[in-house]
Protein backbone atom coordinates (compact mmCIF):
# COMPACT_ATOMS: atom_id res chain seq x y z
CA UNK A 1 0.00 0.00 0.00
CA UNK A 2 1.19 4.19 -0.66
CA UNK A 3 0.80 5.60 2.92
CA UNK A 4 1.39 9.30 3.23
CA UNK A 5 2.18 10.73 6.77
CA UNK A 6 1.55 14.13 7.78
CA UNK A 7 3.25 15.20 11.22
CA UNK A 8 1.91 18.02 13.42
CA UNK A 9 4.17 17.85 16.03
CA UNK A 10 7.72 18.94 17.17
CA UNK A 11 10.07 16.17 18.29
CA UNK A 12 10.57 15.46 21.85
CA UNK A 13 7.71 17.43 23.74
CA UNK A 14 5.10 14.99 21.78
CA UNK A 15 5.36 11.42 20.98
CA UNK A 16 3.39 12.01 17.27
CA UNK A 17 7.20 11.99 15.32
CA UNK A 18 8.41 9.08 17.16
CA UNK A 19 5.52 6.97 16.37
CA UNK A 20 5.32 8.18 13.14
CA UNK A 21 8.64 7.12 12.38
CA UNK A 22 7.92 3.67 14.00
CA UNK A 23 5.52 3.38 11.58
CA UNK A 24 6.97 4.06 8.62
CA UNK A 25 10.07 1.93 9.42
CA UNK A 26 7.44 -0.73 10.00
CA UNK A 27 5.51 0.08 6.30
CA UNK A 28 8.67 -0.23 4.87
CA UNK A 29 9.85 -3.18 5.98
CA UNK A 30 6.56 -5.30 5.38
CA UNK A 31 7.44 -3.86 1.42
CA UNK A 32 5.03 -0.86 1.69
CA UNK A 33 5.37 2.29 0.07
CA UNK A 34 6.04 6.14 1.93
CA UNK A 35 4.87 8.27 -0.98
CA UNK A 36 5.83 11.61 1.61
CA UNK A 37 5.97 12.60 5.16
CA UNK A 38 4.35 16.12 5.85
CA UNK A 39 5.50 18.19 8.49
CA UNK A 40 3.28 20.51 9.53
CA UNK A 41 2.68 22.85 12.66
CA UNK A 42 5.45 22.83 15.03
CA UNK A 43 6.16 19.31 13.18
CA UNK A 44 8.75 21.60 11.32
CA UNK A 45 11.01 21.49 13.81
CA UNK A 46 11.70 17.73 13.39
CA UNK A 47 13.82 18.99 9.92
CA UNK A 48 16.41 21.20 11.56
CA UNK A 49 19.70 19.83 11.91
CA UNK A 50 20.92 21.76 15.12
CA UNK A 51 18.83 19.25 18.01
CA UNK A 52 21.60 17.95 19.95
CA UNK A 53 19.65 15.67 22.34
CA UNK A 54 21.49 13.19 24.91
CA UNK A 55 23.19 10.64 23.81
CA UNK A 56 21.76 8.17 25.64
CA UNK A 57 18.62 9.73 23.68
CA UNK A 58 17.16 8.92 19.82
CA UNK A 59 17.51 11.36 17.94
CA UNK A 60 14.93 11.93 15.84
CA UNK A 61 16.15 14.21 13.25
CA UNK A 62 18.88 11.81 12.51
CA UNK A 63 16.42 8.95 12.42
CA UNK A 64 13.95 10.57 9.71
CA UNK A 65 17.43 11.85 7.79
CA UNK A 66 18.53 8.44 7.87
CA UNK A 67 15.59 6.57 6.79
CA UNK A 68 14.99 9.14 4.07
CA UNK A 69 18.55 8.22 2.82
CA UNK A 70 17.89 4.53 3.04
CA UNK A 71 14.74 4.36 1.58
CA UNK A 72 14.42 7.55 -0.43
CA UNK A 73 11.65 8.79 1.42
CA UNK A 74 10.17 12.17 0.80
CA UNK A 75 10.56 14.73 3.61
CA UNK A 76 8.96 17.77 3.43
CA UNK A 77 8.26 20.72 5.39
CA UNK A 78 6.09 23.34 4.69
CA UNK A 79 7.59 26.25 3.72
CA UNK A 80 4.56 29.05 5.49
CA UNK A 81 5.09 26.82 8.98
CA UNK A 82 8.77 26.88 8.42
CA UNK A 83 9.12 30.35 8.31
CA UNK A 84 7.34 31.54 11.43
CA UNK A 85 9.18 28.70 13.18
CA UNK A 86 13.11 29.32 11.92
CA UNK A 87 13.62 26.42 9.74
CA UNK A 88 15.15 27.62 6.58
CA UNK A 89 17.19 26.07 3.87
CA UNK A 90 20.00 27.91 1.72
CA UNK A 91 18.10 29.33 -0.79
CA UNK A 92 15.42 30.38 1.79
CA UNK A 93 18.22 31.85 4.39
CA UNK A 94 18.95 33.64 1.29
CA UNK A 95 15.98 34.90 0.53
CA UNK A 96 14.63 36.38 3.43
CA UNK A 97 18.57 37.72 4.39
CA UNK A 98 19.26 35.41 7.21
CA UNK A 99 22.72 34.49 8.27
CA UNK A 100 22.59 30.92 8.35
CA UNK A 101 20.36 27.68 7.12
CA UNK A 102 19.54 24.51 9.72
CA UNK A 103 17.51 21.94 7.47
CA UNK A 104 18.52 18.37 8.13
CA UNK A 105 19.99 15.89 5.45
CA UNK A 106 17.39 14.62 2.92
CA UNK A 107 14.22 17.26 4.09
CA UNK A 108 12.96 19.87 1.63
CA UNK A 109 11.26 22.95 2.06
CA UNK A 110 8.10 23.19 -0.20
CA UNK A 111 4.13 24.17 -0.18
CA UNK A 112 0.92 22.89 1.17
CA UNK A 113 -0.03 22.33 -2.63
CA UNK A 114 2.61 18.65 -1.44
CA UNK A 115 0.05 17.63 1.37
CA UNK A 116 -2.86 18.07 -0.96
CA UNK A 117 -0.62 15.67 -3.82
CA UNK A 118 -0.20 13.37 -1.19
CA UNK A 119 -3.34 13.32 -0.34
CA UNK A 120 -4.51 12.33 -3.47
CA UNK A 121 -1.94 10.33 -4.85
CA UNK A 122 -1.45 7.84 -1.29
CA UNK A 123 -4.26 5.14 -0.62
CA UNK A 124 -3.72 6.36 2.97
CA UNK A 125 -2.92 9.56 4.27
CA UNK A 126 -2.20 9.16 8.31
CA UNK A 127 -2.08 12.17 10.61
CA UNK A 128 0.02 11.84 13.68
CA UNK A 129 -0.66 14.91 16.51
CA UNK A 130 -2.33 15.35 19.29
CA UNK B 1 -3.35 14.34 -10.56
CA UNK B 2 -6.92 14.09 -12.41
CA UNK B 3 -8.32 11.49 -10.01
CA UNK B 4 -10.86 13.37 -7.62
CA UNK B 5 -11.13 12.61 -3.89
CA UNK B 6 -13.09 13.90 -1.42
CA UNK B 7 -11.36 15.53 1.54
CA UNK B 8 -12.82 16.05 5.04
CA UNK B 9 -10.95 18.64 7.57
CA UNK B 10 -11.37 17.77 11.23
CA UNK B 11 -10.85 20.79 13.07
CA UNK B 12 -11.03 20.08 17.10
CA UNK B 13 -9.33 22.42 18.72
CA UNK B 14 -10.35 26.39 19.77
CA UNK B 15 -9.60 29.02 17.47
CA UNK B 16 -7.01 30.90 19.64
CA UNK B 17 -4.46 29.72 22.07
CA UNK B 18 -2.91 27.49 19.56
CA UNK B 19 -2.11 27.79 16.11
CA UNK B 20 -3.65 24.59 14.56
CA UNK B 21 -6.91 26.41 13.41
CA UNK B 22 -5.36 29.17 11.43
CA UNK B 23 -2.58 26.77 9.85
CA UNK B 24 -6.13 24.37 9.09
CA UNK B 25 -7.40 27.03 7.04
CA UNK B 26 -4.50 27.67 5.39
CA UNK B 27 -4.33 24.31 4.33
CA UNK B 28 -8.28 24.16 3.31
CA UNK B 29 -7.53 27.70 0.89
CA UNK B 30 -4.55 25.80 -0.83
CA UNK B 31 -6.44 22.74 -0.95
CA UNK B 32 -9.02 24.46 -2.84
CA UNK B 33 -7.31 25.14 -5.69
CA UNK B 34 -7.05 21.81 -6.12
CA UNK B 35 -10.18 20.75 -7.33
CA UNK B 36 -11.08 18.31 -5.28
CA UNK B 37 -14.20 17.91 -3.03
CA UNK B 38 -13.54 19.72 0.34
CA UNK B 39 -15.81 19.45 3.13
CA UNK B 40 -14.77 20.69 6.60
CA UNK B 41 -16.30 19.30 10.14
CA UNK B 42 -15.93 20.92 13.50
CA UNK B 43 -15.90 19.24 16.81
CA UNK B 44 -14.96 19.49 19.97
CA UNK B 45 -13.65 23.10 21.25
CA UNK B 46 -12.88 23.37 17.18
CA UNK B 47 -16.56 24.61 17.39
CA UNK B 48 -15.58 27.77 18.55
CA UNK B 49 -14.02 28.68 15.51
CA UNK B 50 -17.61 29.18 14.30
CA UNK B 51 -18.55 31.36 16.72
CA UNK B 52 -20.18 34.51 16.20
CA UNK B 53 -19.03 38.23 16.74
CA UNK B 54 -15.67 37.13 17.71
CA UNK B 55 -13.12 39.47 18.86
CA UNK B 56 -9.81 38.65 18.52
CA UNK B 57 -7.70 42.25 19.18
CA UNK B 58 -6.68 41.86 22.99
CA UNK B 59 -4.81 38.45 21.90
CA UNK B 60 -2.23 39.70 19.78
CA UNK B 61 -3.51 36.95 17.74
CA UNK B 62 -4.34 37.52 13.85
CA UNK B 63 -8.20 37.37 13.81
CA UNK B 64 -9.38 35.21 10.93
CA UNK B 65 -13.17 34.65 11.51
CA UNK B 66 -14.41 36.38 8.44
CA UNK B 67 -12.24 33.57 6.20
CA UNK B 68 -14.69 31.24 7.23
CA UNK B 69 -17.21 33.48 5.69
CA UNK B 70 -15.62 33.54 2.63
CA UNK B 71 -14.81 29.76 2.10
CA UNK B 72 -18.26 29.66 -0.27
CA UNK B 73 -16.48 31.69 -2.86
CA UNK B 74 -13.84 28.88 -3.04
CA UNK B 75 -16.64 26.72 -3.53
CA UNK B 76 -16.27 25.06 0.38
CA UNK B 77 -19.87 24.70 1.02
CA UNK B 78 -20.32 22.24 3.60
CA UNK B 79 -19.30 23.10 7.04
CA UNK B 80 -20.57 20.15 9.52
CA UNK B 81 -20.66 20.77 13.11
CA UNK B 82 -21.40 18.39 15.77
CA UNK B 83 -24.40 19.00 17.89
CA UNK B 84 -22.93 17.44 20.74
CA UNK B 85 -19.89 19.39 20.71
CA UNK B 86 -21.98 22.55 20.76
CA UNK B 87 -24.41 21.69 23.64
CA UNK B 88 -21.53 20.18 25.94
CA UNK B 89 -20.24 23.91 26.08
CA UNK B 90 -23.82 25.20 26.08
CA UNK B 91 -23.92 26.55 22.41
CA UNK B 92 -26.71 26.40 19.62
CA UNK B 93 -26.31 26.73 16.17
CA UNK B 94 -27.78 29.93 16.22
CA UNK B 95 -24.02 31.36 18.38
CA UNK B 96 -22.48 30.85 15.19
CA UNK B 97 -21.52 32.50 12.02
CA UNK B 98 -24.25 33.14 9.27
CA UNK B 99 -21.86 31.07 6.91
CA UNK B 100 -23.23 30.64 3.10
CA UNK B 101 -22.78 30.13 -0.69
CA UNK B 102 -24.24 31.37 -3.70
CA UNK B 103 -25.81 28.40 -5.77
CA UNK B 104 -25.35 29.62 -9.40
CA UNK B 105 -27.74 27.18 -10.07
CA UNK B 106 -30.51 28.98 -8.76
CA UNK B 107 -30.06 33.01 -9.60
CA UNK B 108 -27.21 32.57 -6.91
CA UNK B 109 -29.51 32.59 -4.18
CA UNK B 110 -27.83 32.40 -0.89
CA UNK B 111 -27.82 29.14 1.02
CA UNK B 112 -26.26 28.08 4.79
CA UNK B 113 -23.28 25.94 4.27
CA UNK B 114 -23.44 24.74 8.43
CA UNK B 115 -24.34 21.70 8.45
CA UNK B 116 -25.57 20.05 11.99
CA UNK B 117 -24.60 16.65 12.58
CA UNK B 118 -24.86 14.17 15.15
CA UNK B 119 -21.37 12.30 16.55
CA UNK B 120 -22.61 9.08 15.17
CA UNK B 121 -23.74 11.31 11.71
CA UNK B 122 -20.39 12.35 11.74
CA UNK B 123 -18.58 9.11 12.25
CA UNK B 124 -20.48 8.42 8.70
CA UNK B 125 -18.89 10.99 6.78
CA UNK B 126 -15.60 10.72 8.02
CA UNK B 127 -16.28 7.00 7.00
CA UNK B 128 -17.64 8.61 3.68
CA UNK B 129 -14.69 10.30 2.49
CA UNK B 130 -10.90 9.27 0.68
CA UNK B 131 -8.87 11.78 3.03
CA UNK B 132 -9.34 12.84 6.03
CA UNK B 133 -6.96 15.35 7.76
CA UNK B 134 -7.41 16.25 11.57
CA UNK B 135 -6.12 19.76 13.36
Amino acid sequence: MRFALQINEGPYTHQASDTAYQFAKAALARGHEIFRVFFYHDGVNNGTRYTVPPQDDRNLQKLWSDLAEQHNVDLVVCIAAAQRRGILDANEAKRQGKDGDNIAPGFRISGLGQLIEAGIQADRLIVFGD
Amino acid sequence: MSEMKKFLYLNRKAPYGTIYALESLEVVLIGAAFEQEVSLAFLDDGVFQLMNNQDASGTGMKGFSKTYRALGDYEVRKLYVETESLALRGLAVDDLMPITWEDEDEDYAEKPSIIPVSKAELAELIAGHDVVLSF
